[in-house]
């Protein structure tokens, strides 16, 4: 008997449930109000199945539970008849449920022919896109041409590929009602591009182009998640499609940069870079070797790609504007110096050719644990830390504890990486999370002090030179 | 996965097929009594062992019909270079004929009582069968010399895997071959190595046919 | 005469002595039943403590420094692939398939003792190696229990080197030790039925796991030969499902495979591998509903014909795993359809079951109540499942909250549900003592309410669009806080399901030393395992003669007869049974 009851008080809790839940789909921005459609023709049928098959059974075991004096059950093996019956009116209601389905899906197979089209590619774990340049066409491109020099692979014999727009962040922009054809690639396994709000998505598989269309509605900024187990950092790989109005669109396509341009761009040169490098040596030192007392970290061993990123940051005030990161505010007017991307460029180069000093250590912590933690770390900056351009990651190893330990506490405590410029930043903020306590942290740094620091490594390789 | 799809639906039309003879439309309710069924209608009631090999089979169909329509899907991709298969198969294809005519007629011995009939029956199936195999591994030898490595292309991958796996069964089966060869070397009557006979002959001739299948998917792709 | 030689036949019991032989290298079918039981289920206390370890991180992101996202995925994969396979798979085959074919086929053991015994111990194997992962550099694999390629076998995913290796080996040696006792369970349905034991005489507990079983025969070597050509991939080099990719910024030797093939290999074991879980839980769950309500199954023969049609159908769905897959999107119009259609089947066997209940006389025992529990969590997971697999509404939904609590309703909860209820119905005969009524009544509120109620609000997570496999779902805009509250409260209802199963294990240890003594037939069932001359069923499980059968086994409240149940092996007339000349 109470097992009736509750059936029937679960049936009502559920319909309670779903009235009142304050989590629904959200707000559609897309054309597929049909996809919508079709989700509750099914949630009717289905809920009025649930409803009806369940207060059947809640009340069969009601009147038909074993009383002192309850009749014995009745010998019914079955009744064609009412088989019958219930399976042509399943096959009905399931046929209501799949014809809109297929219709829609149709649609959604059919790609209009007035859509543009935008490459969107993944990667462990970011996101970045390419759109036509103004012959309207996308240049041939292969994953086997893909380097630092050339994001997309793009295949640079190919003139409908000059003019390509590189968006090498992951905001994506396009235009309000104008239906749009995404055609997915993956560089290493499989992602899947998904935005809530438009209702569609679709996995990119490496060695094929998958796709998806719809055409926004809405104007403005929706998240892009990677909905495909993508390896340990899937969770942070996001990004942001950013429906514009036209004219907004057209200003922001204006400013992106075609593929000959980012072929073109000339290499920066260390001699002036050295030269402007004499304001930063004031406080990092005339070898990069960083100053504790100055609160200024190591240069020397970062790579010039970090470097640049990080003056570029703290020129446009995406680092070192929080209100609590009190040395980052010291090193933004400094950047500012820098006046343009040429400049930055030349500096970091300069850095880039300094190698590692010697590290004092200061932090003690388990490295045992230290160890085990940082095997998340490792995917992306490397198993001995060594740091890695495709992830976008720092080097570690050999790095100044205590400048990694504020940064850490800095990135778990919403100082840095919270700011929306800052492409790279929030994944590690997202990452810096799981060290709970300042003893994680203690012992994660004390086994990245145990890493092999670029010194290390060129004594070790002049050694086995010499056998 | 037309390969295998194409072996599913005769798997599930057999089944049903065999289920409709066991009368599955009758209402049980109606029927009472020590009823008869089919085991004991028609008489013939295989061994268990027999019944349980041609379950068995079913299973390695299954994956031989999986593994053929991975390798028609892998091969409707750009990379796939056809390999040319060494000419030897040819003569192992022979070898693995002569295998299954020895088995046949072991099996036939065995059932007259020969027991000379059976050991040199089965001596020479396991002289042709290691015949095959070693003939099975200079095919490959021929490949590596073409440079034709488990690497370089899918189709010498696959080639490699498949040509392995049939051999592995081979292998397999040359287990129970063993076992009894090396009974009935101890003195066995032929009388009492009849299922063991009959089973090898069952497995064997089912190999030579997945090899005829697999010998001529290779020829004509 | 030569009828009960068929089913004899070959049936040299060997009794053994010692306790070694008697409890461990046992070739008693029951025993073996007992073995696969007991590691199945301690391997899913394994797999639960995982699930509340990533429930915990869930619910309460910034609060246990016990997981990181290395581990979250490695637990996520180990969970599930526990759970689908070393759990519900063995036990229902493995444990329930070993203990209940022959007893209710009338048969004194499988066909093949030893092979029987080798079933178990390669199982055994396979969970260890599978254990063993834990402890190598780098864990277990934390591909997801998919192990999509490449990502399973690159850097960048947990336990890329060893821990997916040992994943594949076990794998393959489960799938050994699985074909090992499928080929018993096949071949004693078809050869060792005992006389007047019909096809269409079996209970739906012998149909469904003799289909499953066959699915499974058949399915199993998808999952083996995806397993074979990855292991290729990872340790040779070969390029089946690798097309040229890039690792972490670094080029790759792999060149032109392609990883939608494995989708594809995989999934055709996957989707029946839903089944194989499904079917022996369907049986089960109409002997249990037809047993306590004192009443025949209803409608026996659309239940056979719903068992062996979804058998069928179950071969080509598998691609409604993969609509967004990036596979050729006209795919989508016949895996919709098919999906769709198997989903009649499985409707009438949930109007059956309900009508079984209709002018019954119910008793709402323990088992009852699991078997009531699960119609209804069912009805729930088969109604999500047709969102699922109608092709365009599977677009927002896939991928999201709405798979996860759909999958753990229709095949995690219900499936349970039904084996708890099926461990309260034979448990007297297994161990001829009574479980604790209260206990069991306890554990089953507990149960059935809290996973319900981890569930149910989950799927509005899924509408919401709150992605799977997310270790942390900090600043995602569209996810408001109250989400973050809900995955709190879905974590303590988790917490609090996993600790009720300790009053499971406490009454079903008690009860085996301190229960009642249990009747040999309790239940008054009229399937043929409840009248083994021994409770519990001694080695051979019948005396000198096999018993015969002269009914179905759903003869219960028969108009005329003098009890309310007439067992399979009674004569038709008031008579001693025939006997055998």
């Amino acid at each position: 008997m109470p097992v009736a009851v509750v059936v029937i008080l679960l049936v009502i809790g559920s319909i309670i449930f779903h009235f009142a839940s304050p989590w629904w789909f959200t707000p559609l921005a897309s054309n597929w109000g049909t996809i919508d459609d079709t989700i509750n023709i099914t949630f009717w049928v289905t809920g009025a199945v649930f409803i009806i098959v369940n207060l059947f059974l809640a009340y069969a075991v009601i009147r038909f539970r074993h009383k002192k004096d309850s009749k014995p059950a009745k010998y019914e093996p079955e009744n064609k008849k009412l088989e019958i019956w219930l399976t042509v009116v399943t096959a009905i209601g399931v046929a209501a449920m799949l014809g809109p389905g297929l219709y829609v899906w149709n649609d959604f197979v059919h790609v209009p022919e007035e859509a543009w089209e935008v490459d969107v590619v993944g990667e462990q774990w970011r996101w970045s896109y390419r759109l036509p340049g103004e012959d309207g066409l996308l240049g041939t491109s292969d994953t086997r041409r893909v380097g630092p020099e050339n994001h997309f692979g793009v295949n640079p014999n190919d003139p409908n590929g000059q003019d390509d727009l590189m968006v090498t962040s992951n905001v994506l922009h396009i235009p309000i009602d104008k239906p749009v054809k995404l055609l997915l690639r993956s560089k290493d396994v499989l992602h899947d591009f998904a935005v809530a709000q438009f209702r569609v998505k679709m996995d990119l598989v490496p060695g094929l182009v998958s796709y998806l269309w719809f055409t926004p509605t809405k104007v403005g900024s929706y998240e892009v998640l990677c909905e495909e187990l993508c390896g340990l950092a899937h969770f942070t790989m996001r990004g942001r499609v950013v429906v514009d109005t036209q004219e907004d669109f057209d200003i922001w396509q204006a400013q992106q940069m075609t593929f000959a341009e980012s072929q073109q761009i000339p290499a920066a040169d260390p001699m002036i870079g050295s030269a402007l490098y004499g304001v930063c040596a004031t406080c990092h030192g005339s070898e990069g070797e960083g100053n504790l007392a100055l609160n200024s970290p190591k240069l020397g061993g970062q790579p010039e790609w970090y470097i640049t990123r990080q003056l570029h940051n703290f020129k446009e005030g995406y680092r070192g504007a929080h209100k609590d990161d009190l040395f980052g505010a010291q090193m933004a007017p400094m950047a500012a110096i820098l006046t343009d991307d040429a400049a930055i460029r030349n500096v970091s180069a300069y850095i880039g050719t300094m190698s590692q000093t010697p590290t004092d250590q200061s932090i003690t912590g388990d490295i045992a644990r230290g160890q085990d933690m940082y095997m998340t770390c490792g995917a992306c900056h490397g198993e001995s830390g060594q740091g890695n351009y495709a992830t976008n990651s720092p080097r570690l190893s050999g790095q100044e504890d205590w400048y990694m330990k504020r940064q850490l506490m800095n990135f778990k405590n919403g100082i840095r990486g919270a700011h929306p410029g800052d492409l790279y930043g929030p994944q590690m903020a997202s990452m810096s999370r799981m060290l709970r306590t300042e003893d994680d942290i203690n012992d994660i740094i004390a086994y990245i002090n145990t890493l092999p620091n670029q010194q290390d490594n060129q004594i070790a390789a002049m050694t086995q030179g010499d056998h | 996965m037309i390969a295998v799809l194409i072996f599913m639906t005769a798997a599930v039309a057999i089944s049903y097929w065999w289920l409709w003879n066991q009368k599955i439309m009758e209402e049980p309710w109606l029927t009472e009594g020590a009823e008869v069924d089919l085991r004991e209608q028609t008489g013939i009631v295989p061994k268990s062992a027999k019944s349980g090999l041609i379950v068995f089979l079913a299973v390695v169909s299954s994956i031989f019909s999986l593994f053929i329509s991975a390798y028609f899907m892998r091969m409707s991709l750009n990379d796939w270079l056809p390999i040319e298969e060494p000419q030897l198969l040819w003569g192992n294809t022979a070898v693995l004929l002569f295998c299954s005519m020895a088995i046949h007629w072991t099996a036939r011995a065995a059932n007259k009582g020969s027991n000379t009939g059976v050991r040199n029956g089965l001596l020479a199936t396991g002289l042709f069968t290691s015949l095959f195999l070693i003939g099975q591994l200079l095919a490959w030898q021929e490949l590596v010399e073409q440079g034709q490595y488990l690497q370089s292309n899918p189709a010498a991958a696959f080639f490699y895997l498949i040509t392995g796996l049939h051999a592995a069964h081979l292998l397999g089966g040359m287990w129970v071959w063993l076992k009894t060869t090396l009974r009935v070397l101890a003195g066995q009557n032929a009388q009492q190595t009849i299922l063991s006979v009959e089973l090898c002959r069952n497995y064997w001739h089912y190999l030579l046919a997945v090899w005829l299948v697999l010998f001529v998917l290779f020829l004509s792709t | 005469m030569a009828y009960v030689a068929l089913a004899d036949r070959e049936q040299e019991l060997s009794h053994p002595h010692s306790f070694l032989t008697k409890y461990i290298w046992s070739q008693d079918h029951k025993v073996i039943a007992i073995q696969y039981g007991l590691t199945a289920i301690a391997v899913g206390v394994v797999a639960l403590i995982l699930s509340v370890m990533m429930r915990l991180q869930l619910g309460f992101p910034d609060t246990f420094s016990l997981i990181h996202p290395s581990e979250y995925y490695q637990f996520v994969t180990m969970h599930g692939m526990i759970m689908v396979i070393y759990l519900l798979t063995a036990l229902f085959l493995g444990g329930f398939g070993n203990y209940l074919i022959p007893l209710m086929v009338g048969a004194r053991d499988m066909v093949f003792p030893y092979l029987n015994m080798l079933s178990y111990w390669f199982y055994l194997v396979s969970v260890i190696i599978l254990m063993s992962s834990f402890f190598v550099t780098g864990g277990p694999t934390g591909a997801g229990w998919t192990l999509y390629p490449p990502q399973a076998i690159m850097q960048g995913t947990p336990g890329a080197d060893a821990g997916i290796i040992l994943m594949l080996v076990s794998l393959a040696v489960f799938i050994i030790a699985f074909t090992m006792g499928g080929l018993n369970y096949v071949t004693t349905v078809l050869q060792a039925r005992t006389r007047g034991m019909t096809l269409m005489r079996m209970p739906l507990s012998v149909w469904g796991i003799f289909t499953a079983t066959v699915l499974g025969l058949l399915a199993f070597p998808a999952l083996l030969v995806s397993a074979i050509m990855m292991a290729f991939d990872k340790i040779l080099g070969t390029s089946f499902f690798m097309p040229a990719i890039i690792s972490l910024g670094e080029q790759t030797e792999y060149m032109g495979g392609s990883p939608v093939l494995f989708q594809h290999l995989f999934w055709f074991f996957g989707h029946p591998e839903v089944y194989i879980v499904a079917l022996p839980a369907f049986g089960i769950v109409s002997d249990l509903l037809s047993t306590h309500a004192r009443k025949n199954i209803f409608g026996y023969r659309m239940m056979v014909w719903a068992i062996v049609g979804i058998g069928g159908l179950s071969f080509i769905v598998w691609a409604h795993h993969m609509y967004v897959s990036g596979m050729n999107p006209y795919f989508g119009f016949f895996f919709a359809t098919t999906t769709l259609i198997i989903a009649v089947p499985t409707a009438i066997k949930v109007y059956n079951w309900v009508l079984t209940l209709w002018q019954g006389d119910i008793h709402l025992t323990v088992p009852m109540l699991f078997a009531i529990a699960f119609i209804f969590t069912f009805i729930h997971g088969g109604l999500t499942g047709i969102f699922l697999g109608n092709v365009v509404v599977d677009l927002p939904l896939s991928d999201t909250y709405f798979v996860i609590a759909h999958f753990h309703m229709v095949m995690g909860v219900s499936p349970i549900l039904v084996v708890f209820g099926a461990i309260y119905h034979w448990y007297p005969k297994m161990t001829g003592r009574m479980y604790n009524e209260r206990l069991g009544q306890a554990h089953f509120w507990m149960t059935f309410l809290g996973t319900y109620s981890i569930y149910l609000p989950m799927h509005y997570l899924g509408f919401l669009g709150v992605p799977r496999r997310y270790y942390a779902y900090e600043g995602i805009e569209f996810i408001p806080q109250s989400a973050i509250e809900l995955n709190a409260a879905i974590t303590i209802a988790a917490i609090i399901v996993a600790l009720t199963q300790i009053i499971f294990f406490v009454n079903m240890t008690w009860s085996l030393f301190k229960g009642k003594k249990a009747d040999p037939n309790p239940w008054g069932s009229a399937s043929l395992e409840w009248q083994t001359p021994d409770t519990p069923p001694i080695h051979g499980n019948w005396g000198p003669e096999l018993p015969t059968v002269y009914r179905w086994a759903y003869d219960y409240s028969v108009p005329g007869a003098d009890k309310d149940f007439i067992s399979q092996d009674t004569a038709p007339s008031d008579t001693a049974p025939e006997t055998n000349t």
